[in-house]
Order: C-alpha cells, then structure tokens, then sequence
C-alpha cells in the first residue's frame, strides 16, 4: 500500500517534472517563442482586422433594414446594376493602369538613381520619396487646387501656349486620367525604392559576364536585371494591385465618383452607397467584391513566385 | 437606553412617503446628481457659433445638476454621418446626436419618440413646415426635435449691381427689406432670361451640376416647380411624366449659360464663385456672403438673398433642416428631453441664430421674424427674405415626396444631376428616362 503510494506520488513528481521541462523545451524552441513574441500583434490584427471583416461578412448578408439574413440576396442585387458593372470596369482600368505606370516610372527611376554616384544618392532617394510620404489626403488637396473646375493652375498655363481650358475633372475621361495621375505619382516612388533596393542586390559579375558576352544595353536588362527582380516585381504587384484597388482617399478627394459616376471605385462607391445612403448591407457587399478579385491576382502571384522558389 | 419600536402601519407609511417622494421629485438637488448626458453636436463653420449652443447647455446643466459632455463633430469629410452610422452600429455612444436632413429617417428605428416634448414646443413656437415633418416624422412619431443649428435655405443669392445692369431685375425691389416680395413675374421663365444676360455679359450664374448637396438642392426645387417627381409619396416610379421631360428640357436650356465646367463642382464651387466676383447669382445659404464680408467686402455690399424663381406648379426652395434626436440606448432620456425643450425655447433659439449671424433657421413659423435678418449687413436687410417670412415660396427637399428613404439614394446618387447631365451631353430623352427608372427602382429595395 505504501509503495503504491509512493509509487503514485513520484509519478506525479515525475510527470511535473516532465511538464516543467516541456515547457522549458517549448520556450527554448524559436518557433515558441517568435510566436509569443508576435502575439500581442497577432491579437491586435484579430481585434482590428479579423472582427471588421468577419462583421462585414456578417452586414453583407442583411437586407437593407439589417433585420433579415438574406444570404446572397445583396450580392444578386448588385449583378443586376448597371452603376455596379460600370465601378467593375472602373476599378479594373484604374487599378490596373495606375500599377502599371507606376511599375514603369519606378523601374525607369530606380536605373537613374541606381547609376547616381553613391554619395548623392541619398539625397535623391529623400527627394524622390516625398510624394508617398506626405499623407494623401493632403496632397491629394493640392492636387485639387491645381485641377479646379474654374481656378486650375494647370490651365492657367497652358494658356500661355495657347491651350485649355481642360476640364480636368469635369470630363469622364480627362477626370479618370486625373484620378490615375495622381495615384501613379503618389505610388511610383514606392517601387521605385523597391527596385532600387533589388537592383542592388544583383551581383556586378553577372553584368561583366554579360559584358564579355557582348550583350548590350538591353540584353543586360532583359537577361540579367529582369530575371533577377522577377519576385521583387511581382510582390510589389501584388502589393500594389491591393492597394490601389483599395484606394478611397485620391477619388473621394478629387472627384467623389463623378462625373457621372465615370470614376467610382469599390471603395468609394460602397462609401456612398453604404455611408451616405444609409444601406449599409450593400455597401459592405460593394466592399467585399474587392476580395474574390485580390485572392485571384494574389494566388496567381504567389504561386509563381513559389515556383520559381523551388525551381532555384 | 431606549429604543422605540416601529409599528407595521408606521413602517407601511414611511415607505410609501420616501417612495412618493424618491417617484415625484425631478431631480435631487445635488453635484451632478441628475446623472450624465452626452451630445454630439454639429461643428458650425460660423466662427463662435458653437459658442451660444455651449453656453445654453452649460446653464440648462448648472439648474439642472447634470453633468454635461459637448462634442461638436463636423461634417467635412462626412465625419458627422459616420459617427451616426458608427453610434446606429455599435447601438453605444452620445445620448442626443445633431441629426442631418435624412438621417432621422434611416436611424427611426433607434430613436426615442419625442411627441410629447415637440407638440408643447409646437403649441409654442408655431407649426413647423411641411420639409420637416417630411424628414422628422414616421408613422406620426416625432424621431427628433427640429434644430435652428444648420438648418438653411439654398435660395439664391444675387449679386445686385449685376442683375441690374446685365439682367434688367432689381432684386431689393422685388424682395424689399421690411415687407412683402413682389416677385409674381419671378418666374422661371425671367431666370432663363436673366442667366443668359448674365453668361453673355461675363458673369453667368454660379449653379453646379455636381453630385453634391448643393448642385442637388437647386435641381430639386427646379424639378418641383415644374411638378416632378421620379417617385411619388406612395412609392410608385413616375420617372416617364411630361414634368419630369419639362425639368430636362429647362435645365438643357439653363446649361448653356452656365460655366462651362459646372458638371465638376462641388459645394464650395459656388461660393468660390460669388466671393471671386465672377458671377451674377448662386443658390446657397448666406455662408457665402459671409466669407465674402470678411475676404471681398466689395462683393458682399452686393449679394441679396432672396426667394427662388417660381415654375409652372409653384415657387419652392430647398430646405435642409438639422434635427436634435434621442438615440433609443440613451441612459437619460428624460434628462435628454428636458435639454432639448430648453434649447427649444424662443429665447435660445434666438441666441443660437444671433450667433450664427442669420444662417441658422428656425423651423417653427412665429420665429422667422428674429430682429438678426432685418439688421444684418451690408447691405442691411440683406438677410431679411431668407427666412421665407412671408411664406411666400414652399420649402422642399430634393427627391421629395418620395418615401424618405428611397429619397436619400436619389438624393445622394445625385439622379437628378445626373439626368441632367447625361441629357445635355446628347442622350435621347427616354434613354434618360429610362436610365433613371432602373436607378429609381433599385433604390426601392427593402
């Protein structure tokens, strides 16, 4: 009986022991310990990423007086509307167009500064950043002003060539223009800063190789610098394609959707539908659109560069 | 030591007096001891307007022992109708909200009724026009208490020297300070007229045909002048009518002497307008003269504000009234009540659009008479008409009689405009027509 009990006592003993120093091995492990490190982040992104968007999941299944579950119902309602097709189409030129100039200048720009002798290039990398550190919305005023309907220091101008006045934002076409403008000039030194960060990392023999290859200007960027910012190009796609599909301050700034609803994006368009309609279900649903199109373009990425990952 | 006991029938009776008393008596008289009553206010752009607001509540506070919070939230950037679209989610925050035009309607269902504090105050202060029983009332449920703050008129304001010279029209003449208008041949018809004059002279009217509450105003009032509705108060579309095709056909019309970019203005567009010098007329609350009083007082020695060209089926002018509402989650209601009954008074209400210089407007019909419209200037009796005085125009709200809430998407969809705007820009009629249908019917949805 006594051996039983102490028997059964050391067990415990033991198996404390053991607990102890599984929890000694568990913290010792870097996983663990990156993990509870990350975690109060993590829960801050619960509390003010996961909730919101589960909660808006939750708005986009409600009828419009938010007392009924109607499933789909909100997203059927939008297929059937010509405004929402016409905020598809917009979304897509303006998102895509703007990431695409905004890759170009930036690549175009990153070579400039890339060929800048290195004691100067800090101060053009500084200057260079301004546009995307200023907060949008403040320069997106300033942007305003320049393209007023009836006071644009543009057109005052291109007066004195004899051109103008352009309804910068008066007109569908000039006032999507305007909107994409502003966005590739608020976004193009974050790629630009991107690339250069990439173009850096290339090593310099790959170009002496190439050199000795004969490969000239072009070939040096297409065989060698392309390949080897293939991934940089790609996440910064990717992250941009996110972020300017996403985009509200620029248009509400600048346009607020107009004219004629011709520069509505999601973001915007669910802001008036949802916030300055008082339909808040739909507006969520207008919102939430955004997302089977970002998973798409994301996986695509991503694969490729995880393809590409294993094929190194 | 003695100790007297308590008999049954005297213990029964003291509680029922400490009850009597604890149920009857208001408030107890003590340091905050009627409890907390929080308000979300609108942030006035008149410099020191909030003041008044600040001081009648503070003194309603100090007699009543609450203890107050005052927030004033403005509406640049739409931040007022977010916090009520954030306060209606969360079903948390302020006890009485400022409500604009429509929200009162889309929040009814969070929002204490107020009947018993607005037919004493209506008995008081005369009856309230028809836009604010529109925007104020469900199911003959008062869903707030109308509020003098902000709420305005967007007549037009005329520039004096030019309309005479250019259009021919003396507009003191026609809307004299200190007595009745004599505008029967202000029609629209004579505005046409004067803005042709004025475009030809070089300063042509300041109306936008943006998406924004005052491009959106004008048409409204233009559209009911002719009798036109795209939904009727029962709900049924009457985008197809003759009225609806006669609006589209006047502002056709009316587009061809306006600047040439007005389908980009926003709400400061016409302002920047009239203080600039470039224009005969705008339609907008006096905020405008009074930014030119202090930045181009040659300007506003000019601007008369006065009553809206009269159509084939009326003279209406746009009214956008603000409301004080109770949210239903509020822990002092009776405390709520008895706040906005005192800012109700004709004396607050009085001081409130004293500060405002004249831009705040009483809903209720014996206050639009305040001695702050005949004096203000120059010119002095700029203001006196813009109260509608002699109720001599209706005032409206665009996309009304539409059920309110079918009227808030056309309102902030701007279909108006828009119609406007695509039938000038060359659409056939019916493609219009018919665009604004499909727009008019979704908005329908429950």
């Amino acid at each position: 009986m006594v051996d039983v009990a102490l028997q059964s006592s050391r067990t415990a003993t033991a198996q404390a022991g053991r607990k102890r120093a599984g929890l000694r091995n568990a913290l010792r492990r870097k996983s663990m310990s990156a993990f509870l490190m990350t975690l109060p982040l993590i829960l801050l992104i619960a509390v003010l990423v996961i909730y919101p968007a589960l909660y808006s999941l939750h708005l986009a299944t409600l009828n419009k007086a938010m007392t009924k579950f109607v499933g789909f119902g909100n997203f059927e309602f939008l297929f059937k509307r010509e405004t929402f097709w016409l905020v598809v189409k917009q979304s897509c030129i303006f998102a895509i167009s703007a990431v695409v100039f905004k890759a170009l200048i930036g690549f175009i720009v990153a070579h400039f500064v890339h060929n800048v002798p290195a004691n100067k290039q800090r101060k053009w990398r500084g200057m260079l950043l301004v546009p995307w550190v200023i907060p949008p919305a403040m320069s997106t005023l300033a942007w305003l002003w320049l393209f007023d309907p009836s006071y644009s220091a543009f057109n005052y101008t291109l007066s004195f060539f004899g051109l103008g006045p352009i309804p910068w934002t008066g007109d569908a076409m000039w006032a999507r223009f305007s909107v994409i403008l502003v966005n590739v000039w608020y976004g193009a030194p974050f790629f630009m800063i991107m690339y250069l960060a990439a173009l850096k990392s290339v090593p310099e023999q790959l170009y002496e190789a190439a050199a000795i290859d004969g490969a000239n200007w072009w070939q040096r960027i297409w065989y060698v610098t392309l390949p080897m910012m293939r991934n940089i190009i790609a996440i910064t796609t990717l992250f941009s394609l996110i972020v300017t599909f996403a985009n509200f301050d620029i248009v509400r700034i600048l346009t607020a959707g107009g004219p004629l609803d011709h520069t509505h994006i999601f973001a915007t368009w669910a802001f008036r539908v949802g916030i300055e309609g008082s339909d808040i279900p739909l507006g969520a649903s207008v919102s939430l659109f955004m997302v089977p199109i970002l998973a798409v373009a994301a996986i695509f990425i991503l694969r490729d560069i995880t393809k590409r990952g294993n094929e190194s | 030591m003695s100790r007297k006991k308590l008999s049954r029938r005297e213990f029964v009776a003291a509680t029922a007096l400490s009850s009597a008393a604890l149920i009857t008596a208001p408030y107890v008289r003590g340091a905050y001891a009627a409890g907390k009553l929080s308000m979300g206010f609108w942030d006035h752009w008149v410099p020191g307007a909030n003041s008044a607001s600040t001081e009648l509540v503070n003194e309603w506070a100090a007699k009543e022992k609450v203890e107050v919070q005052l927030d004033y939230i403005t509406s640049q950037g739409n931040k007022n109708i977010v916090t009520i679209a954030a306060e209606a989610q969360a079903k948390s925050g302020h006890d009485i909200f400022q409500m604009p035009t429509w929200w009162p309607q889309s929040n009814a269902e969070l929002l204490e009724p107020v009947n018993d504090i607005m037919d004493p105050l209506i008995k008081l202060n005369g009856d309230v026009n028809g836009t604010v029983k529109y925007l104020g009332q469900a199911d003959g449920k008062w869903l707030g208490v109308p509020a003098s703050v902000g709420s305005q008129i967007k007549g037009p304001c005329s520039r004096i020297d030019l309309m005479k010279k250019y259009a021919n029209i003396d507009v003191q003449e026609m809307y004299p300070a200190g007595s009745a208008p004599k505008a029967d041949n202000w029609t629209l018809d004579t505005f046409l007229k004067a803005a042709e004059a004025c475009h030809k002279a070089g300063f042509p009217f300041g109306i936008g045909l943006g998406e924004t509450s005052d491009n959106v105003d004008t048409a409204g009032a233009i559209f009911q002048s002719f009798g036109a509705q795209l939904v009727d108060a029962k709900g049924n579309l009457t985008v197809k009518t003759d009225a609806v095709r006669q609006s589209l056909e006047f502002y056709k019309k009316l587009l061809a002497f306006l600047p040439p970019d007005v389908a980009a203005w926003d709400d400061a567009s016409n302002n920047k307008w009239l203080v600039a010098g470039k224009g005969a007329m705008i339609m907008n609350p006096p905020s405008a003269w009074a930014v030119a009083k202090r930045d181009a007082p040659q300007v506003a020695e000019q601007c008369w504000t006065h009553g809206f060209p009269a159509g084939p089926k009326g003279r209406f002018a746009p009214y956008l009234p603000f409301f004080w509402s109770i949210w239903s989650f509020s822990k002092n209601k009776e405390a709520a009540k008895s706040l906005l009954s005192y800012l109700s008074q004709p004396a607050s209400i009085e001081k409130m659009v004293v500060a405002s210089g004249g831009y705040d407007l009483p809903a209720y019909e014996k206050l639009t008479t305040l001695k702050v419209w005949e004096e203000v200037g120059p010119p002095k009796g700029t203001l006196y008409h813009y109260p509608n005085p002699f109720k001599h125009q209706t005032l409206s709200i665009a996309a009304s009689p539409a059920p309110p809430k079918v009227a808030q998407q056309i309102y902030f969809q701007a279909t108006l405009t828009k119609m406007c705007l695509r039938y000038y820009q060359g659409e056939a009629m019916e493609k219009t027509l018919a665009w604004a249908e499909g727009e008019c019917e979704g908005f329908m949805r429950s």
